[in-house]
């Protein structure tokens, strides 16, 4: 059902002219709270064989929502250009692109070949000290995963010039919803990072619950309800083939998410009255408990080494966030602040830790360093949760769901800078970023 | 036709249960004898109480739900009223098996309120076994915050989501 179409991706080098700088390089410093967005133009690619028209357009596009959809880029629209590109070979009239003020240029190149095959090309350029940023780099790949293609070249772009990872290039799995709000019906879902490319997963027939990748990307698990009781489920993406975790009979079982290893699970268990951490194997065998107290322990995340899970408990009275050993034992607390935290999902740099709070009748999503120090909340609305990062750690997504009978759930991205606050996807729940494509 | 609007009545009380009732469609009509069957065949209508045994009894005369206070699962003094009930009935309807479903309000995450629900369940079920339910005739699921039955954002929707509901069926506990 998921279109296996990418077998990429030379990386070219098409030119290595580089001539001494003049000026400061290009570069946005992304901690500047004062950051302006940067000027950019990315005229249409040039279109290199009969039928890559479409493709020279429509890659531009592309690239350009990724890099003004990071809130670090504006762009530079094409009715203010002086001069167009008209070969990528040709040397770029850098004084044109002054004149309109765009700090960085990016050209590119799309053909056509063999029966499926696109190759794109791009240059990135620094406009002001007229020297190109980096080396030119050649994608080659099926028409199909043409948006692929943009997404690298604006990956290679974004991280040039902010020196951070890169993200656009990834997919996200969440539970799409229809329906009122007392019969909702849910399926897994899977699209592009930016809504494109939506495949659904899973019939509405069952509630399903919070889908996570696997670390490669392949496989998602997930809770559902498809017994009439929550069972976790690990679903192969590429072959939408299903099988259920091995569970107790009696028991209920949610909130799961693969170890960074990809070999164990780690969720939630509960037995009567009573939820436990529990991690199995992916490969079977009995489940470790990982928690034993009366309270309520779930939400389990792991630290990107493997070494740690930080999870939710209300062992003090009220929902707070701990951090013990990935093998259980002692936890330690890390939230004080007022009101009750949830859903911590450590960041894949393993910097911060994200968080669901809820506070004095309002729901935010936060950060916090990973000892608990230097919270920052991010958001602020009626029904903010569930955070995930961006593979560079940059950006979190989220669910906001507003209130009342027509109560609806959009997922949310932000950065971690609090600015760039915008909606992705209407009628969507539980999102989960994917790594960084290959 | 002094029995019409009575059966109109009824017939809307038992529709509304069976919508706002649990997940599983057991509460169904034809599952125990409400109304005389029997004799609806020769007059035409007859209008007459519930039978005691019925699931209908059970779930309008006893009452298949309680409510809890905000994030808790302690059973009020109303919720063990109607809880002693469910005993006394499920204790001479031994037929008869029992899901309890426990719910949450929207106010909290997904994953604690699964985890609230299963409190609320659980807190029914052992309950009924202090009264002599057995416990092999019980099972429990939480629904967390995924099945609201008042989709207001105010309190008064949200001190009804906040419940149990025992929804009766025939047969073994799977």
């Amino acid at each position: 059902m998921i279109h296996r179409f990418f077998a990429l991706i030379s990386l070219a080098l098409i030119a290595l002219m580089a001539p001494a700088s003049a000026q400061e390089p290009l570069r946005i410093e992304i901690d500047n709270p004062n950051i302006e967005p940067l000027p950019f133009a990315v005229p249409n690619f040039i279109a290199e064989t009969a039928g890559a028209d479409q493709y020279a357009a429509d890659l531009a596009r592309v690239v350009a929502a990724d890099l003004t959809g990071s809130g670090l880029f504006r762009e530079i629209p094409s009715t203010a250009f002086i001069s167009g590109v008209t070969s990528f070979d040709s040397p770029v009239q850098f004084s044109d692109w002054k004149a309109i003020n765009a700090q960085a240029l990016v050209t590119g190149s799309v053909s056509t070949a063999g029966d499926d095959q696109i190759v794109v090309k791009f240059r990135l350029f620094d406009v002001f000290s007229e020297n190109q940023l980096g080396e030119g780099l050649q994608f080659v790949g099926s028409r199909a995963g043409w948006r692929r293609m943009a997404h690298k070249v604006a990956d290679a772009v974004y991280s040039r010039i902010t020196g951070e990872g890169a993200y656009f290039d990834s997919r996200l799995v969440y539970v799409s919803e229809s329906g009122p709000k007392n019969a909702r019906s849910k399926r897994i879902a899977i699209m592009d990072y930016d809504g494109a490319n939506n495949q659904f997963l899973t019939t509405d027939q069952s509630i399903v619950l919070a889908p996570r990748f696997s670390p490669d990307g392949n496989r998602v698990i997930y809770t559902s309800y498809e017994t009439g009781f929550p069972k976790i489920y690990i679903l192969d993406i590429g072959t939408v083939s299903r099988q259920s975790l091995a569970d107790q009979p009696g028991t209920m079982s949610f909130a799961p998410r693969f170890a960074p290893d990809g070999q164990s699970v780690i969720y939630s268990l509960t037995t009567g009255s009573n939820t436990d951490l529990y991690k199995l194997s992916v490969n079977g065998g009995a489940p470790q408990q990982l928690t034993s107290d009366p309270t309520i322990e779930t939400a389990p995340s792991f630290a990107p080494d493997g070494s740690q899970i930080v999870f939710e408990s209300d062992r003090s009275g009220t929902p707070q966030l701990y951090v013990m050993p990935a093998g259980g034992g002692a936890a330690t607390r890390i939230s004080f602040g007022q009101g009750r935290y949830g859903t911590p999902v450590w960041s894949p740099r393993g910097d911060l830790i994200a968080f669901t709070k809820q506070n004095r009748g309002r729901f935010h999503i936060g950060v916090m360093n990973t000892d608990g120090s230097g919270e920052r909340l991010l958001t602020a609305s009626f029904l903010d949760e569930g955070p995930t990062w961006a593979p560079n750690g940059r950006v979190i997504m989220f669910t906001r769901e507003t209130a009342g009978e027509g109560g609806s759930s959009t997922l949310y991205s932000v950065d971690i800078s609090g600015r760039n606050l915008r909606p992705i996807k209407q009628g969507a729940s539980d999102p989960n970023w994917s790594p960084l494509l290959q | 036709m002094k029995t019409l609007p009575t059966v109109a009545l009824l017939v809307a009380t038992l529709s509304l249960s069976a919508c706002s009732g649990g997940l599983f469609n057991q509460n169904r009509l034809d599952t125990a004898g409400g109304a005389d069957a029997a004799g609806a065949a020769d007059t035409g209508i007859t209008t007459g109480a519930l039978a005691p045994n019925s699931v209908e009894f059970f779930n309008q005369s006893i009452g298949d739900r309680v409510l809890f206070a905000v994030d808790t699962s302690t059973l009020t003094p109303e919720g063990r009223a109607t809880l002693t009930q469910q005993a006394g009935w499920l204790s001479t309807n031994p037929s008869f098996t029992a899901i309890i479903e426990g719910h949450a309000d929207e106010q909290g995450t997904r994953e604690y309120n699964l985890a609230l629900g299963a409190r609320r369940a659980a807190a029914v079920r052992d309950f009924l076994v202090t009264q002599g339910v057995a416990d092999a005739r019980l099972r429990t699921v939480t629904f967390g915050k995924e099945r609201p039955i008042e989709v207001c954002s105010t309190e008064v929707c949200y001190a009804k989501n906040r419940r149990a509901v025992t929804v009766i069926g025939a047969g073994a506990v799977s």
